[in-house]
């Protein structure tokens, strides 16, 4: 039993920072824009995380200090995509190479060091319930963040009227325009929210995670966010769903590593990627009815004025 | 203020020439701010990146050695993103094919086998490279998965794999347990070009794909269907062509020209297999492969200008103390750049003040 609750609870905190990152995307994405620097800004939302919180020792100025990284970094992208009207894709790319090496330069002074991790819930009582406690009331506050914020974006997507207007600007931009809703206003909101996201859930891993910080510590994590809010069919509810499978597969290979059935770790260490290549094969096979993508992602728009 | 973008009736032909070059001279601006911030001196920081490699035979060397799979790469590269296919995971490419090819060179080595091994490898790394590549070529065309995400994932998995076979079974057993196999054999080796120096075969077989890749965009119909699939897929649809049977063919080529690059530079430079063959070679192609405007012979240029960031890059750490991360910031600004001048060939720009703005009525 103490192994189940040892098993959630390592869940829980590795599908948390996929959550809080494919949080923003999905929103970023049902807008119509399609940013792929998830992990640029990750990894850079790790090391000012990381930074922010050594230099003044509380852990939620680091994640401030990740939130504002990560939407300085979508603000470049936003300049490009939507102030320029240059592909999505290419400059996505741009947005992680760029990420990779700042991430590096910011980063390198601090390799090494070690802050303290986040606190944990403590409700006397109520955590020391057994097996349950400590999953539902002993969590850091990362985690009930990620959860409320995917409660709040599901609903401002469903139940408010930007959220449709930002939906419907997703779908048709031409008709959200001929409408008189401001396209481009409206997309370089979501990019930021999609920033903001990704430089949260890159610190909460030095922050959180584990209390030090690697270079390259996010190891795709950003395009493995990209790939869930594809399998959720861009849906808060699914997002969730494939955010903790995704945990679990990380977290059971790393038990199996641990036990060693005599399978090389990489084989294991492979997994998660591997599994992402499948769902994203049997999800797409699923849909042969036509996409659930938000029909306008991907594509720039000029305004004609 | 605002600025607006006019679509421009045709297509820029004197700004997509200057394009890159403005979009360099950006970089070396933006670069210029970046070094004085890290209080180095700009003027010596640029020379030390940009001069310096140029001056010695043996830098000169280098920079070809490294441009070699840059421009093989992104060459490859260049023809999936004609045809709209975005193939980002030339870098697992790379490693496979380099793995496939040191197959070879590891079961064959002190058999005494002939010089048939050389090219064996070569065939086997690009083979592999394709078949690597093709993984997410059919997951798009049969399944319709997007071939971005699934093109990434598999370079994790290709880095992992090299990882385990040169930690396990093609291990050196004389090498004091370092993760690498034991140096190839003179037959399984790239011969190099100027004796005692470090320019090797691989560079002509660079210039060789260049002038293929020449021949096929500009005089064959294959080439005009790839541009055509990218640029106007409904045209290519009215005119018949089988746009997932191209999608196939780009992810293959690049596959396999990925996966030559790889072989050539374990046979080659590196001399063994072992984990951190590349500098990320497959990630830097693609920025080669805009910064060339997808051209084969832009990006011959490219290459070589992308190459002496690596080397000048490795000198400023030396020399200058500056870490090996500014090349990656540098690259990444760079590519910035090139997009956002592209947008210059599309579009002009224009600043509208909100005071001067005239109603229109035709708007």
């Amino acid at each position: 039993m103490e192994l189940v609750e040892a098993i959630v609870l390592a869940v829980l905190a590795a599908s948390t920072p996929l959550l809080i990152a494919a949080t923003g995307e999905l929103v970023t994405e049902r807008a119509g824009v399609l940013n792929l620097g998830v992990e640029g800004m990750m990894i850079v939302g790790a090391a000012c995380g990381f930074a922010g919180a050594w230099l003044t020792g509380s852990t939620t100025l680091g994640a401030l200090c990740g939130i504002v990284a990560g939407t300085l970094l979508s603000l470049i992208f936003a300049m490009m995509t939507l102030g320029l009207a240059v592909n999505q894709v290419a400059t996505g790319l741009a947005l992680t190479i760029l990420g990779i090496g700042l991430s590096g330069l910011i980063g390198a002074g601090f390799v090494g060091e070690k802050v303290t991790p986040a606190a944990h819930l403590h409700i006397p009582g109520l955590t020391d319930i057994p097996l349950v406690g400590r999953i539902l009331f002993g969590e850091d506050a990362f985690v009930y963040l990620s959860l409320a914020l995917l409660v709040g974006v599901w609903l401002f997507l469903y139940r408010t009227r930007a959220g449709l207007v930002l939906r419907a600007i997703g779908d048709n931009h031409v008709s959200a325009h001929a409408l008189g809703y401001p396209v481009l206003k409206i997309r370089l909101f979501a990019v930021m929210f999609g920033g903001a996201c990704a430089g949260l859930a890159g610190a909460y891993l030095p922050l959180a995670y584990t209390p030090f910080f690697i270079p390259g510590m996010t190891a795709g994590r950003g395009w493995i966010a990209l790939a869930l809010v594809v399998f959720s069919s861009w849906r808060p509810g699914l997002l969730v769903v494939g955010a903790y499978l995704f945990g679990a597969v990380t977290i059971l290979q790393l038990h199996a590593q641990g036990a060693g059935f005599g399978i090389p770790s990489q084989f294991m260490s492979a997994l998660p990627y591997l599994a992402t290549v499948i769902v994203l094969v049997l999800i797409s096979r699923a849909r042969t009815g036509g996409s659930t993508a938000p029909a306008a992602l991907g594509t720039v728009f000029v305004p004609d004025r | 203020m605002q600025l607006v973008l006019e679509k421009r009736a045709e297509r820029s032909k004197a700004i997509a020439l200057i394009s890159p070059l403005i979009a360099i001279g950006l970089t070396i601006v933006t670069m210029s701010i970046l070094f004085a911030i890290l209080g180095k001196n700009p003027i010596s920081a640029l020379g030390v990146y940009f001069i310096d490699p140029l001056t010695d035979s043996y830098s000169l060397q280098e920079l070809v050695v490294k441009a070699t799979p840059l421009v093989m790469i992104a060459v490859g590269l260049s023809l999936c993103y004609l045809a709209n296919a975005w193939n980002i995971g030339a870098e697992g490419q790379f490693l496979i094919g380099a793995v496939a090819g040191s197959w070879l060179a590891v079961k064959t080595q002190g058999t005494g086998a002939g010089h048939w091994v050389l090219p064996a490898m070569l065939l086997l790394g690009a083979v592999a490279g394709a078949l690597y590549a093709l993984i997410p070529a059919i997951c798009k065309v049969r399944f319709g998965a997007g071939e971005i995400l699934t093109s990434l994932m598999l370079v994790y998995v290709a880095d992992l794999f090299l990882d385990y076979l040169v930690r396990g079974p093609w291990r050196d057993p004389a090498g004091f347990n370092f993760p690498t196999t034991a140096e190839f054999d003179p037959v399984a080796t790239v011969p190099v070009l100027i004796e005692g120096g470090r320019l090797h075969l691989g560079a002509i077989i660079a210039l060789l794909v260049v002038a293929a890749a020449t021949v096929l965009l500009g005089r064959t119909i294959k080439g005009f269907e790839i541009r055509v699939v990218g640029a106007a897929p409904r045209a290519a649809g009215f005119g018949g062509f089988n746009s997932n049977q191209l999608i196939l063919l780009t992810f293959a080529i690049s596959g396999a020209l990925a996966g030559l690059a790889g072989i050539i530079e374990v046979a080659g430079p590196v001399g063994h297999l072992q984990p951190g063959i590349s500098p990320g070679y497959g990630f830097t192609a693609i920025i080669v492969a805009f910064l060339g405007r997808l051209n084969p012979v832009g990006i011959l240029i490219a290459g070589l200008f992308l190459a002496l960031t690596f080397i000048g890059g490795e000198q400023a750490q030396i020399a200058m103390k500056i870490p090996l991360d500014v090349t990656k910031v540098f690259q990444g600004i760079l590519l910035f750049y090139v997009l956002a001048c592209d947008s210059l060939i599309l579009y002009r720009f224009r600043l509208i003040f909100a005071s001067r703005q005239v109603p229109s009525g035709t708007g």
